[in-house]
Parts: C-alpha cells; sequence; structure tokens
C-alpha cells in the first residue's frame, strides 16, 4: 500500500459536544447550537465566528429521524455561519467520522484555512421500531433487510461467527457493556451515568420499595445472564450489548497548523487518516473482521509512523459489544481472535495497558449516530489535554478513533498527537 | 428467450418461480449471487442467468427478538422470534435469508455449519416470495 500524506498539517483546536440522551422538544439544529457555543468556549485564545470558512455536518437520517433534510446549511445558519458553504455527509454511523476527514482534506488541500466540523443525530423522536427500520436503512435493503436482519442482527451474526472460530462465549461481549459502563459513569456527558452494578442496585431497590422478591444476581455477569434483566434483542446480543438510542451533537474547529498559536496552547495534531469501504456483509470471505477497518487502521499507522502499541488511548466504534472485540483486533491492538480475553483480563479498562472507550463508547455515552464520530474525537480531545477527569488515562500523548458505518462498508480512522 | 436484466427486480421474479439465480460473468466467468449487471473482477457486462443448486452451508446466524416492520408484520416478536442467517452456497457466493425448520427460541440449538438447502417463502401478504433456507433433512 502506498503511504498517503496530507498536503499540510491540521490541528483540532477545539472541542464541544451536548450530552448525549433523550432530549424531547429539541430538534437538531438546537442541540448543534450548543455543541457549537462549547467548542467555542473550548478555544484557548478565542474563536471570532466569522473566521471559520467551511462547515462539513454528519448526519445520518434527519431526512426519517425528524422529516428534515439538507440539514448542513441550516446547521450554518443557526451558528451565524451562513451564507458559507456547508456540506452534509452521509456514511451511516460513520457520517461525522467522514465529516471530519472531508474538513481535514479541505484544509490540508488548502483550499481552506479555518473549518467547522460537526455531527448530529436526534433519533428519539420516532417509536423503537421505526427507528429500529431506520437504521436498518444503512444495510442493503433489497438482498439483506428482507431476510429479517436488523443491525443488532448483523453484529449478532460477526458474533455467531466469531464465536464458532474462536470459541468466544457470550460473557466476553458482556465484559466489555461492564467495562464501558465504568467508564460512562465518570463521564458526565455520558447516557448512562451508572455502572451495571449501579443498575443492578436500583434495581433492587425497586422491587424491595414494590414488595417483590428480590433478584439474587451473584454479580454483573448473572445479571448480564438474566433474559428478564437483559433481555435478547437479536442473539447472542442482549440489551445491554447495544447502544441506545440517542440525541446528540459535537462540534470541532479544524485549522491549518501555521495558525494555531493564534488559537491554542493545547492543539491536537491530526498525524493519521484513513478510510475504506466494504461490500455487504454477505459477500465478505470473513465475517470475523471488518476489512475496512484494517485498511483505515493500516492507512492512518502508515500516515502517522506508528505502530498500534504507540496508542495510549483509543475510542472506538463498539455499536455492539462484539464490535468493540473486533476493533480492537482490526486495530491491531490484540491478535485477532484474543480480543475478547483481552478485555476480560482487563487490558482495555481505564488502568489497563491499552484503554479503550474511555468515554463510556456508544454503549455508555450514548449514539446518536451521526453526531458519534465527531464525539469520539471530544474524547480524544479531552484525554490529550488532560481534561478527562475521573477518567484521565496518565500522561495520553497519542489517541486513536475508529468510526464504523453500517456493518463495516465504511469504516474512518484518525490518529492525534500532543507535541506538547 | 425472455431477456431479464441482472438486478434485484429479476432476482425476485425468479424467486417466485422458486429458482434462486445468480449471474455468470461470461469474459472471467465470476460467480455472483446477488446478480449484479457489471463484473467487479473483470468489468465485463456480459452476464448469463444461472440457476444455484440453493445447497448450503449456514456460516452466520441470529435469532431476531426486535424485528423490522416487515417481520413484525409477518408475525414475529418476542415471543415468537425469527432466525436470519447467511448461507455459503455451495457454488461459492453467501447470501442472506431467512433460516426456517430451526427452533429461534432456542439459539443454542442452531450451529454455524449447519447444511441448508434454499426454500421460498411467502409471507403472507402480496410481497412475493423471499428467499429462506431449512435444514436438509
Amino acid at each position: 500500500m502506498s503511504e498517503r500524506r496530507l498536503g499540510r498539517g491540521v490541528a483540532v483546536v477545539g472541542a464541544g459536544m451536548t450530552k448525549f440522551g433523550t432530549f424531547p422538544g429539541r430538534a437538531t439544529r438546537d442541540l448543534f447550537v450548543d455543541a457549537f457555543q462549547e467548542m467555542r468556549g473550548s478555544v484557548d485564545r478565542g474563536l471570532d465566528p466569522a473566521d471559520i470558512e467551511a462547515l462539513y455536518i454528519g448526519n445520518y437520517s434527519s431526512d426519517l429521524f425528524e422529516k428534515q433534510g439538507h440539514t448542513a446549511p441550516i446547521m450554518a445558519d443557526w451558528v451565524g455561519l451562513a451564507p458559507r458553504p456547508a456540506t452534509r455527509i452521509e456514511d451511516a454511523c460513520a457520517s461525522s467520522g467522514v465529516a471530519f476527514r472531508e474538513g481535514l482534506i479541505a484544509v490540508a488541500s488548502g483550499l481552506y484555512d479555518i473549518v467547522l466540523v460537526g455531527g448530529i443525530e436526534k433519533m428519539s423522536d420516532l417509536p423503537t421500531e421505526q427507528v429500529t427500520d431506520t437504521l436498518a436503512t444503512a444495510g442493503d435493503a433489497i438482498y439483506e433487510i428482507p431476510a429479517g436482519f436488523t443491525f443488532p442482527g448483523f453484529y449478532a451474526a460477526m458474533a455467531t461467527s466469531y464465536m464458532a472460530r474462536y470459541g468466544a462465549t457470550p460473557e466476553a461481549f458482556m465484559h466489555v457493556g461492564i467495562k464501558n459502563h465504568d467508564n460512562g459513569a465518570r463521564n458526565d456527558k455520558a447516557q448512562f451515568g451508572a455502572r451495571i452494578s449501579d443498575i443492578m442496585a436500583s434495581k433492587r431497590a425497586r422491587a424491595e420499595a414494590k414488595g417483590r422478591p428480590l433478584p439474587d444476581w451473584a454479580d454483573e455477569i448473572d445479571f448480564l445472564r438474566d433474559e428478564r434483566a437483559n433481555p435478547t434483542i437479536a442473539w447472542p446480543m442482549r440489551l445491554f450489548d447495544c447502544s441506545p438510542i440517542s440525541d446528540g451533537a459535537a462540534a470541532l474547529l479544524l485549522v491549518a497548523e501555521d495558525l494555531v498559536p493564534s488559537f491554542s496552547d493545547r492543539p491536537l495534531h491530526i498525524i493519521g487518516s484513513g478510510q475504506a469501504s466494504d461490500v455487504a456483509l454477505h459477500d465478505r470471505s470473513d465475517l470475523t473482521s471488518i476489512r475496512a477497518a484494517k485498511l483505515a487502521g493500516d492507512q492512518a499507522f502508515a500516515m502517522a509512523g506508528l505502530s498500534p502499541h504507540d496508542v495510549d488511548v483509543a475510542e472506538v466504534h463498539d455499536c455492539f459489544t462484539i464490535a468493540e472485540i473486533i476493533a480492537t483486533e482490526d486495530l491491531g491492538f490484540f491478535p485477532i481472535g484474543e480480543g475478547g480475553k483481552a478485555v476480560e483480563d482487563g487490558r482495555t479498562a481505564l488502568d489497563g495497558p491499552q484503554p479503550v472507550n474511555t468515554s463510556g463508547g456508544l454503549k455508555s455515552k450514548g449514539h446518536p449516530v451521526g453526531a458519534s464520530g465527531v464525539g469520539q474525537v471530544v474524547e480524544i480531545w479531552q484525554q490529550l489535554r488532560g481534561e478527562a477527569g475521573d477518567r484521565q488515562v496518565a500522561d495520553a500523548r497519542i489517541g486513536l478513533t475508529h468510526n464504523v458505518g453500517g456493518t463495516g462498508q465504511t469504516c474512518v480512522v484518525h490518529i492525534f498527537e500532543r507535541r506538547l | 428467450m425472455e431477456v431479464r436484466e441482472h438486478n434485484g427486480t429479476s432476482f425476485y421474479s425468479y424467486l417466485a418461480e422458486e429458482k434462486l439465480m445468480g449471474s455468470r460473468c461470461e469474459s472471467c466467468r465470476a460467480l455472483h449471487v446477488p446478480p449484479r449487471p457489471l463484473c467487479p473482477a473483470c468489468y465485463g457486462n456480459e452476464m448469463s442467468w444461472e440457476e444455484m443448486s440453493g445447497i448450503g452451508e449456514l456460516i452466520a446466524f441470529t435469532t431476531v427478538h426486535i424485528g423490522t416492520n416487515a417481520m413484525i408484520a409477518a408475525g414475529y416478536d418476542r415471543n415468537n422470534p425469527y432466525c436470519a442467517g447467511i448461507v455459503r452456497l455451495r457454488e461459492g457466493p453467501a447470501i442472506s435469508g431467512q433460516i426456517i425448520g430451526v427452533d429461534p427460541s432456542d439459539p443454542e440449538s442452531i450451529a454455524v455449519g449447519t447444511p441448508l438447502r434454499a426454500t421460498f417463502l411467502n409471507r403472507g401478504d402480496d410481497s412475493g416470495n423471499f428467499l429462506a433456507f431449512a435444514p436438509v433433512d
């Protein structure tokens, strides 16, 4: 593979996001205003919005979620940036990861010096069954969805393939959920600010208050094996294996490296970028890995001149727990077939040697699909600047984001460096 | 002979005739299931229809408790889950289909590697046949 380089250096100098959750009565534009304002406040030396030259907005399906198409110019308008060019990018759940890459390419090309990258999604207006169908449009509507596949179903199918090949059990997946809920409990932007053990305690308290028999779960795994407490969505994926239905927005400011001193004392330099596409799930020779993720990761590591073990903190696309295990293998953090054991052994925990999804991941932080890719970068921004509070990875210098669209028909990977 | 375009409309019209059909590239002989009009291997655009044996092997599956609206309309729900899977055909390509003749309420009884045979499923409305697979007796 030929090694690609950017035309010039680009850095992130501002980052903000809403809390992810469900916000009745608030449209994507309202959420985006909040993310923009937080981003603006994060720019060390201040930002005059008039200096922003263009917007790149990731948004999966406002058309179906809130009957609103053509969202990019609305976002530009609502943050006072009309008539600047505003472009919406749709690559399913990787929409804003790809929007980030398009913003990066635009600045690296020299066309612009200062761009705003955003991600938006408002999913909670629709009832769950319509959300299921809307997400399913990211699959192949002619050949996959008529078979009955849903998005949990696709990843569940990958999980059965993974289990058959490597002898993994559903418990490995459960450990991903436990870890990500532990991390999310330390993140005030997370949709679920509760550990699995907290959820168990509140269910016990509710049973007690209602005079019902107390559940006798021995531990978190025992709770997660309980079909009543953790119902199957698409076997072997249960409720706590699935990211939630979420609303949210996130925003980043990207500038050419030579402008960094006028914006930031502690920028994130973007040192690696990769993206790839792939065929429908059934057309792949291997269902236990996402080829586009491997390719995107290889491109990003080659551009950065780094290897996987140089990464101090990674945000990977855990739309379902199996997806995190596969991601950690595709990115080279662990050998193939060993990602499940790695999480069970605590190697991806906050205090482990390879922390993954310190934000709580999509599982606990929430997954407003078109906002998730930019939301991942917000976490890396906080980690590399030492602003991650209770979930800070000590002395984090290199961060990585891995954002997947659909079942891996799109994947985009970025690597960031703190130089000071 | 009737000429059918190598596309999804034709694929489903063949399913209505209880035939699982693929496209054979006339240039490089690559076989494509589902059918397609342009060969991604050699860019050949002369395709001929070829009927599949329908025999294959389950390579991945799930039992779906929260289904699509179409499957809910067909009568499936949390108490009546269905199985969806990916089947590698004896001829090489793999394709998605509903898996019938298994017990979706007991997913651990369903195994990757199970030999299957194609069947043509009408879900009780006028939307035609869907591709499904059932265990080979």
